[in-house]
């Protein structure tokens, strides 16, 4: 595993923001800006998903993403792709390793499939997408919810073809930066389960941060 | 194929050139995806077809399972915690669920140019605007293609991340059952695999069979597969009560 630290400084950060573990978050990013996410305290899956802010019809593509690059996971200069084709944004620095690209997001649904039909209460990732884009703002259906990015999450892959949700290979302050290639809008779910070790068994903070 | 049609057969469809379809099949109903020759793939996406919201879901399929293909005894879930269908059987063993399909540019680097006008109806087709032809004709678009499940064709992942197209099917009439345990509308694009090695653009026929199965029973390889399985077709009972 690649690690590439930033020389980015956070005093100089246009944007510096908390998101308190299992909220959501729904912002832009523009074409030529720097964001990282920062696992504050280790262990932390960030469910993020990205679509271009002028049209959102085109969003991040998970399976033209891995198979152009031919990888299913995501590192330093990893370029995420969108469902046309197109940069959305180039993982510029890392340093948890690799994130994952298929566990995609836990839902009040699948909780119930993973873990046991009395699990649909427990709060979810889906919900917090789905919180975050009920505003309206930018015409975001659940149609629109496609496979996400889980930064920090480790979903090993064997040879033989088994996928686990393994313990964590993040921890406290390792960061992922992106350069904007297009003006996004970044839909993310500080993921809250409690039934994997995605989290460690304990969802925390994490910190976002914009350069211009 | 008619006059040869056994009558346990409600319906057939041939698909030849790399051909896309679309339909519903029913709860109930097995639908046999038939490849006619070696190194077919049939790249298919899935939607309630009462409430097409609710579509497969790679990776709650994925996970739900622990697996990253599909072969017999898996489920296909949709993204509300429900088997859209299950895998009542497979001759080939490892369908790819992650590499998504081909799109205009990938096959004119890849084949070259092609036209209608010059080729007629041989001309070069790609997965993505297949599935999108046949969404069109039920009101949906680009926003609602997510992931599709690649038939007949592996794809394995090396310790560190890497993808590698293992191959298509090696024999001829090659088969996987989807048995539907939703009322489902099924796409499906038959062109080649985007990871496919092959300069040559060949798209291999494909063959399909619907007939009435019944849905999964009590003990059931597919219900049975996992615990998480037994709970995904409770979900799915619950809706058709």
């Amino acid at each position: 595993m690649s690690m590439k630290e930033s020389k980015l400084k956070t005093d100089a950060a246009l944007m510096n923001t908390v998101v308190p573990a299992g909220e959501p978050w729904l912002g832009t990013v523009k074409a030529g800006q720097y964001f990282r996410i920062v696992d504050l305290e280790g262990n932390q899956a960030v469910d993020t998903l990205f679509y271009n802010a002028a049209d959102v019809e085109e969003r991040y593509s998970a399976n033209d993403t891995i198979r152009a690059q031919g990888n299913i996971y995501l590192t330093a200069g990893s370029k995420l792709l969108s469902n046309r084709g197109n940069v959305l944004l180039s993982i510029v620095a890392d340093t948890c390793g690799r994130h994952d690209t298929l566990g995609g997001a836990c839902s009040a649904e699948s909780n119930t499939v993973r873990y046991s039909l009395d699990k649909r209460d427990m709060h979810s990732c889906r919900d917090n997408f789905l919180q975050a884009i009920a505003c309206g703002k930018h015409g975001l259906t659940k149609r629109d919810l496609a496979s996400n990015i889980n930064f920090f999450m480790n979903v090993p892959v064997t040879p033989e073809g088994e996928l686990r949700f393994a313990d964590g290979i993040s921890g406290a302050g390792r960061y992922v930066e992106m350069r904007a290639e297009m003006d996004v809008l970044v839909l993310i779910s500080n993921c809250p389960q409690l039934n994997n070790p995605c989290n460690a068994y304990n969802p925390t903070p994490i910190q976002l941060l914009v350069w211009g | 194929m008619s006059g040869t049609t056994p009558e346990w057969v409600l319906w057939e469809e041939h698909l030849r050139n790399g051909a896309h379809w679309s339909g519903v099949v029913k709860r109930g109903t097995t639908l046999r995806l038939m490849a006619l020759e070696p190194g077919a793939n049939v790249s298919v996406a899935l939607y309630n077809s009462e409430q097409p919201l609710e579509r497969y879901n790679m990776a709650d399929t994925l996970k739900a399972q622990h697996t990253v293909f599909l072969s017999k005894g898996n489920a296909c879930y949709s993204d509300m915690g429900r088997v859209i269908c299950s895998i009542a059987d497979d001759t080939f063993g490892w369908h790819d669920t992650i590499s998504g399909v081909s799109n205009a540019k990938l096959v004119k680097e890849k084949y070259g140019p092609s036209s209608f006008q010059k080729q007629r109806n041989a001309y070069y087709k790609n997965g993505e605007d297949s599935l999108l032809v046949e969404l069109g004709k039920h009101g949906l678009g680009a926003r609602d293609l997510s992931s599709t499940i690649n038939f007949f064709s592996k794809v394995v992942v090396g310790e560190d991340g890497a993808m590698k197209f293992a191959g298509a099917n090696e024999n001829a009439n090659d088969f996987v059952d989807l048995r539907f345990e939703m009322h489902t509308m099924v796409v499906i694009a038959s062109c080649q695999h985007p990871l496919d090695p092959s300069p040559a653009y060949r798209p291999r026929a494909v063959h399909l069979i619907a007939w009435r199965s019944g849905p999964a029973s009590r003990n059931d390889i597919c219900r049975n597969l996992c615990e998480e399985n037994q709970r995904g077709f409770y979900n799915t009972e619950v809706l058709y009560r």
